[in-house]
Order: C-alpha cells, then sequence, then structure tokens
C-alpha cells in the first residue's frame, strides 16, 4: 500500500544551470525537518544535484523546458525526491546508469546515477524518448536517541 | 565558484573556492586549461580546501585535468578535500588513478 506523505513541497524551474544551486538548497531545507547529521543533508544535496543536472543537461539540449522537483517526507522519516522533465527521454536506460558512460562529452563524467545510487537508499529511473525521464530516489534519515 | 593559480618553477597550484557544480565547472576546467597551456607545469596541484559543495562536475574537472597533465608528462595531485567532496570521490573510484593528499 502507498504510504501518505506527511509533508510534501513541489516546485517547478526552468532548465538552467543556475537553478542546480536553487534546487539542492529547497532540498536540503525541507529534508532538514527529518533532523539529518550533516553527512546525511550533504548526501541529499549531492543526489538532488546529480539529478537536476542530468536534466538540465541532457533531456533540454538544445532548449530550456521545465524541470520539476517534489519532495515527501514520510511517518519513517524518510524523505523521497522526484525529478521530473519533459525533454528527449533516455533510450536505454540500463546504459545510462552505467559508471562513467555518459553523452555530454569532456564536461560530463557518466557519475551521475553511480553517486545517486550510492548516496540514497533506493533510485528509481523511469523514461520514455521524447517524452522526459522522471527519477524517484529515497532516502531514510536514522532518528537520533533523544530526539523528536 | 573561484579559482585562483600560483606558479612557481612549472609547479602550478590551483586554489577552488565555493561550490563546484556544473554550472561553474565549465569555468574551471577553461581557467585550468588556460593556466597550463600558458605554464606548461610538471606538476599540477588543486587545492579544493574552499569547496564548500561538490557534485560529479567536480570529477570531470580532476579527470580533464589528469588528462591535460598525462599529456605534459605532468602529474596531478588533489589537497585539502573536504569531506563532502571526499564522498564523492570515493564513490567513483578516484584515488585509483588520481593522488590525493
Amino acid at each position: 500500500m502507498k504510504q501518505k506523505a506527511e509533508n510534501y513541497v513541489s516546485v517547478d524551474f526552468p532548465s538552467r544551470s543556475s537553478n542546480e544551486g536553487f534546487a539542492r538548497t529547497v532540498a536540503a531545507c525541507f529534508a532538514a525537518q527529518l533532523d539529518p547529521t550533516l553527512d546525511e543533508i550533504n548526501d541529499i544535496k549531492t543526489a538532488v544535484s546529480e539529478a537536476v543536472t542530468n536534466a538540465i543537461v541532457h533531456a533540454y539540449p538544445d532548449t530550456i523546458g521545465k524541470v520539476s522537483m517534489k519532495l515527501r517526507l514520510y511517518q519513517d522519516n524518510s524523505v523521497e525526491i522526484v525529478v521530473r522533465d519533459w525533454g528527449v527521454g533516455i533510450p536505454d536506460v540500463e546504459q545510462a546508469r552505467q559508471p562513467m558512460y555518459t553523452t555530454g562529452g569532456e564536461e560530463r563524467a557518466g557519475m551521475g546515477f553511480t553517486i545517486m545510487e550510492s548516496f540514497m537508499d533506493t533510485l528509481r529511473l523511469r523514461s520514455t524518448p521524447g517524452k522526459g525521464t522522471i527519477v524517484t530516489m529515497r532516502r531514510r534519515i536514522f532518528r537520533r536517541t533523544g530526539v523528536r | 565558484m573561484a579559482v585562483s593559480c600560483i606558479s612557481d618553477s612549472r609547479e602550478l597550484s590551483a586554489v577552488l573556492t565555493g561550490e563546484l557544480d556544473h554550472h561553474s565547472a565549465k569555468q574551471v576546467m577553461e581557467e585550468l586549461d588556460r593556466r597550463m597551456e600558458r605554464e606548461l607545469p610538471r606538476r599540477l596541484t588543486i587545492d579544493m580546501g574552499g569547496v564548500t559543495f561538490m557534485d560529479s562536475s567536480g570529477i570531470a574537472v580532476v579527470l580533464r585535468a589528469h588528462r591535460r597533465m598525462a599529456q605534459l608528462q605532468g602529474s596531478v595531485t588533489v589537497t585539502n578535500v573536504p569531506q563532502q567532496a571526499k564522498r564523492v570521490f570515493q564513490a567513483a573510484g578516484l584515488h585509483r588513478i588520481i593522488t590525493f593528499l
């Protein structure tokens, strides 16, 4: 059964690289309600930066399009982050998830999905060529004794 | 993101300050390329002590510098890596090809 979110926020922004910092700051501020450690919040910021950068670099290669980020907090002290675009899509999602694979040239390392997988508990990637991509990530925040 | 470079006896030191993401990485790469072409260093040190955030764009910056320095038969050393950036480098396994001090 699908869990009900205790709190949520949604932001839409154009695929401009100047919004990468904005998106990860929004995610960090919202996830702060779960009382994460500095390492946990940095992991979330890093994963969000990767997902949003992918949308900005790959989804809309020759134009500016819409990127949406939804964040939900659940009772089990986890945060779910969904980054969605309506861009060109990924023809082969398994290939895209391979370390060092990139279509972004020398300016990209091809490590975005590897880092998202390493820093979050779960990562789901759905993409339809010509329609867009949805990245869903979830991370449970450790409850510290004596807090909440 | 700010990049300041000092060179001495074909040793180039680059000090990075601020957030290193895709938005800022291009500027960092261009500045490093420009200085490497001009100085032709034997050794490049990238000091990351002032980096407040880094994603995989930082990996691309370091790998590009590594490739350029290999063409010059030189080497790259990365120093003072903050904890958050260290986790990104570790996830990518970069310690296998780059010297971190």
